[in-house]
Parts: structure tokens; C-alpha cells; sequence
């Protein structure tokens, strides 16, 4: 069974008025489980909105989506999936291991069963000793990690990824990215990570789709078989560069052929 | 202990400042030899406030319970209606407009028309002002914070699939938390200052602004500003308990760090 299936979907913003937007057009795209999965495209492609329909946080206007089997709207009330956001959008009231606890909380867990499983998380992210700290004695990096460790609390088979790593410096966005391939192999996540950078979408996944503006559309779909463990050495291997180039040619087709702006080169 | 000497250091330039302008204030009127009836020293005014300490005290006990109690039942009422406008949007679209209608009128207008509901020597009418700036203040600012949840944080309740209910439990009560401190503390010295300005309009002749105006107005101005002293005090003394009590809820001050910078 597919983790997810996109068929035949599109999505329409205003339908009927003059600022009627075709946020995406006829998308089909199957992930398998395990896999790691990047969206990439220049603004305005679709790629959040696509993210957006996996996780059933909007309706496609035609076609199906699937999750695990099942309508995403059932997914999403099964909570099938965890997600975090480009803000780490931490509660600040809450303490960091309540956090982690809040998708438990909702599910039903009971006290202690919660808490055992927020230290593990924890443990997942090498922040054991930050249970009782609140969010913002953490930095950015740290509170995404912690985001990241509330999306994968509940075991969630699948894991949502709207560019969480967009807000932090480039040392710590690589390291992150590191962290975030040890904890999907640790706890078997499929991904589906949306980004604007190209050497992240290239390093993190096991494919690239690359989409494209007005309509939003995927143009390209590029297979990455830099092996199952990379670690920094893999960002200096000739393999690693062509496989950016490659992904920056098709983002310029993609590009050329829509007039639009907005990719990170770097 | 780094505390505590952290809040002495900063007690005391104020304090300082405060002694010397007080100082000043007695050597411009005994230097230049001001009349009583044009500038009092606080020589006599502390004079006149240890002599008539216990009337003070029983003016500051009528108009701090009159603020007490609009503090009181203005914060209660307006997290009650706050809560109920907040799950019901079209109330909220009647009911907010109207509030700052009312709200636009001048209060002594309104502490005449409650001085003609109720009988002259009764406190409803004081109280009632009272409650009623206080449940504006409140009003407003708990709806913004029950309102004003993070995106981030609704997708995310989305994506748990949370009921409203539990939305509102987890999300929107905790996040409008420091909005209703904001709102005590704002409204908190507004509840004293109403209570004293409803005492010029009619009623019993009991509290701080009764006997503030009418020694003032018996040319026993010495006495006039003791009493100005007692409701210095209290005005204070309201104040800081409702930092206090914004302390003790919002440790670690997250009441007052910018919301926005997450």
C-alpha cells in the first residue's frame, strides 16, 4: 500500500471571481512508504498548497488524494500523520515536554504513557535535559527540533514538512538536516518536505519533484540514489553536485517556461 | 537574594527622585512664603493626614470597596461575555459595536442616571460605574486574546483533528491568559479613579472624592491633599496587586515578551 497517492488533483482559489488563482492542475504523484520526498518550485507553484491537500488542512477542488489507504480527511482524523511548519509554532505557555504531549493529549493518552513517550522524543533529539524548559529559552534550532519531535510523537507513519528549517542560518539548517535523516531512519518516516533550496531537496530525499507556476504543476521528477546513509561527506561528492545541477536545470525549464522567480540557489 | 538586591537597586533612584521633589516642593513654599489657600507644604499635608489618619482610612475603605467590587464583577463579567461572543461570531458582530457605543458616553452622564435608579445613600450606583469600565477594558482585550491564536497553532490543532471545545481549552484560554492580565492591570487603577469621580455626582458623603472636594471646597486644603495622599495609595496599592497577581499566574513574565517574535 502507497503512503500516499495524489490523483488527478487540482486546486482553484476563488472560483468564479476575477482573482481566481489555479493554485495546481492535474497532479498525480505516488509516494511509497519509507521513501523522502521534497516539492520544490519557484513562489506560486503550489508546493505548500499540495502539502496543504495531503494533510487535508484544504479541499481539492477535483481528483483524490489518499493516505495510507484512506481519504486524507480520515488520515487526518486518525492523525496519521505529524506535521511542522517553517515556525516551529511551539505553545509558549506550555512547557517543552507538554508540547510534545499536546498530539497525546488529543489522542487520549493517559498521563504517564505521555510523558514516557515525550522523554523518548526527546531522547530521538538529543534534548533530553530541556523537558521542563519553556520554548523560548530555546534557540530556533532547538525549538524546531522540538517541533519536530512533538510532529513525530504519536509514531505518525507519515511526516508533513512545510520548509521547517526556511528560519534558521545555514550551519544549523545543515545540521538539522542530518538530524532530521538519522531520526526518519530510526523511526522509518515517509516524508513529504517542502523547500526553496536545492542542495536541502537534494541531500534530504530519495526523489525530487519539481513543480512549476500558473498553473501549479509538477514538470519534472528527479530520482537521487545518493545511497541511504549520507552524512556530510555525501554534500562534497561529485555525485551530490550533479544531482543539484540537474535539479537547478529543471527548475530552470521550469522557470523559463512560467517567468517566475524565487528559487535559492544555493 | 541577586533578586531581591536586583529590586532594591531599582526601588531606589525613584524613591530618591520622589524624597527630592518633595523636598523642593517644601522649600518653595516656605521660601517663598506661599499662603496655605494657594500651595500647602507637604509638612502639613502629612501633618493633617496623621491627625485624621482614621477618617482617611475609613474614606479609603468606602471607595476601595466600591472599586474593589467593580473590579470584581467587571472582570468576571467581561471574560463571561468575552467567552460566549467568542463562540457565537454574530453576537460578537452585534454586541461589539454596541459596547463601544456605550462606552463613548461620558461616565459621570451614566453615574447620574444609576444616582436616579437607586436610593441617594446607596453604593450600587458607584459600583455599577465602575463595573462597567472595567468590563469594557476586559471585554476587549480577552476577546482579542481568545481571538488572536497563531496561525501556525490553528493548523496544527487542524491537523490533530481538535474539536473546537478542545481548541478552545488548549489554545484560545491560555493564549488569552496575559491579554485578561493586561486588562486587570490597566483597569485596575481606572476602577479606583472611577470610584472616586462617581463620588462627585450625588450619594453618600463617605468617600475620597466627597471629602477631597468638600474639605477643598472649605478652604481646609491641607486636609484636602492628606486625603489626595490616601488616594494616592490606594490607586498604588490596587496597582500593584494587579502585578502581582499577573506575576504569580505568567511566571517567567511571558505576559510581557512580544507574542510575535516566535
Amino acid at each position: 500500500m502507497s503512503a500516499v497517492v495524489v490523483n488527478g488533483v487540482s486546486k482553484v482559489f476563488n472560483t468564479g471571481k476575477s482573482a481566481q488563482v489555479d493554485a495546481l492542475h492535474g497532479i498525480d504523484l505516488t509516494i511509497e512508504p519509507g521513501e523522502f520526498v521534497s516539492l520544490i518550485g519557484p513562489s506560486g507553484c503550489g508546493k505548500s498548497t499540495l502539502l496543504r491537500l495531503i494533510a487535508n488542512l484544504t479541499e481539492p477542488t477535483a481528483g483524490s488524494i489518499t493516505v495510507n489507504g484512506k481519504p486524507s480527511k480520515q488520515a487526518r482524523l486518525d492523525q496519521d500523520y505529524g506535521m511542522a511548519f517553517q515556525q516551529a509554532g511551539l505553545f509558549e505557555w506550555r512547557t517543552v515536554a507538554k508540547n510534545i504531549e499536546l498530539p497525546l493529549e488529543l489522542k487520549g493518552w493517559d498521563r504517564a504513557k505521555r510523558r514516557a513517550r515525550a522523554l523518548e522524543m526527546l531522547d530521538l533529539v538529543k534534548l533530553p535535559e530541556f523537558a521542563h524548559h519553556m520554548p523560548w529559552q530555546l534557540s530556533g534550532g532547538m525549538q524546531q527540533r522540538i517541533a519536530i519531535a512533538r510532529a513525530l510523537a504519536a509514531h505518525p507513519p507519515l511526516l508533513l514538512m512545510d520548509e521547517p528549517f526556511g528560519a534558521l542560518d545555514e550551519m544549523t539548517r545543515e545540521h538539522m538536516q542530518a538530524e532530521l535523516l538519522r531520526i526518519c531512519k530510526e523511526t522509518n518516516s515517509t516524508v513529504v518536505f517542502v523547500t526553496h533550496s536545492i542542495p536541502e531537496a537534494v541531500y534530504l530525499s530519495n526523489r525530487v519533484v519539481v513543480m512549476s507556476p500558473r498553473p501549479g504543476r509538477i514538470t519534472d521528477i528527479i530520482d537521487v540514489p545518493l545511497g541511504s546513509s549520507r552524512d556530510d561527506g555525501t554534500r562534497e561528492t561529485g555525485d551530490f553536485f550533479s544531482k543539484i545541477t540537474e535539479v537547478r536545470e529543471a527548475l530552470r525549464g521550469a522557470e523559463y517556461s512560467a517567468g517566475a522567480r524565487g528559487i535559492e540557489d544555493r | 537574594m541577586a533578586r531581591l538586591s536586583g529590586t532594591v537597586r531599582s526601588i531606589w533612584p525613584p524613591v530618591v527622585f520622589g524624597a527630592a521633589m518633595l523636598a523642593l516642593w517644601q522649600l518653595i513654599v516656605r521660601g517663598f512664603d506661599l499662603k496655605p489657600y494657594f500651595l500647602v507644604a507637604p509638612s502639613d499635608i502629612f501633618d493633617k493626614f496623621i491627625d485624621n489618619r482614621s477618617n482617611i482610612w475609613e474614606a479609603m475603605r468606602v471607595s476601595g470597596t466600591n472599586a474593589a467590587f467593580g473590579l470584581l464583577f467587571g472582570a468576571i463579567l467581561g471574560v463571561l461575555v468575552a467567552f460566549v461572543l467568542s463562540r457565537f461570531r454574530i453576537l460578537d458582530e452585534l454586541v461589539m459595536p454596541m459596547s463601544i457605543a456605550i462606552n463613548a458616553i461620558p461616565a459621570f452622564v451614566l453615574v447620574s442616571v444609576f444616582n436616579n435608579m437607586f436610593s441617594s445613600t446607596s453604593e450600587v450606583p458607584r459600583r455599577l460605574m465602575v463595573t462597567l469600565v472595567v468590563f469594557f477594558v476586559v471585554l476587549v482585550n480577552v476577546s482579542k486574546g481568545l481571538r488572536q491564536v497563531q496561525p501556525v497553532h490553528s493548523e496544527l490543532m487542524r491537523s490533530y483533528a481538535a474539536s473546537g471545545w478542545e481548541i478552545m481549552r488548549k489554545v484560545r484560554v491560555p493564549n488569552a491568559v496575559p491579554y485578561f492580565f493586561t486588562a486587570l492591570r490597566i483597569s485596575a487603577p481606572l476602577s479606583v479613579i472611577y470610584a472616586y469621580v462617581s463620588e462627585y455626582f450625588g450619594g453618600a458623603q463617605n468617600g475620597l472624592g466627597n471629602r477631597i472636594s468638600s474639605n477643598i471646597s472649605n478652604s481646609k486644603n491641607a486636609v484636602g491633599w492628606a486625603y489626595v495622599a490616601g488616594a494616592c495609595l490606594l490607586g498604588l496599592g490596587f496597582y500593584v496587586i494587579s502585578i502581582a497577581m499577573e506575576a504569580v499566574a505568567t511566571p517567567g513574565g511571558a505576559g510581557q515578551r512580544n507574542r510575535d517574535d516566535s
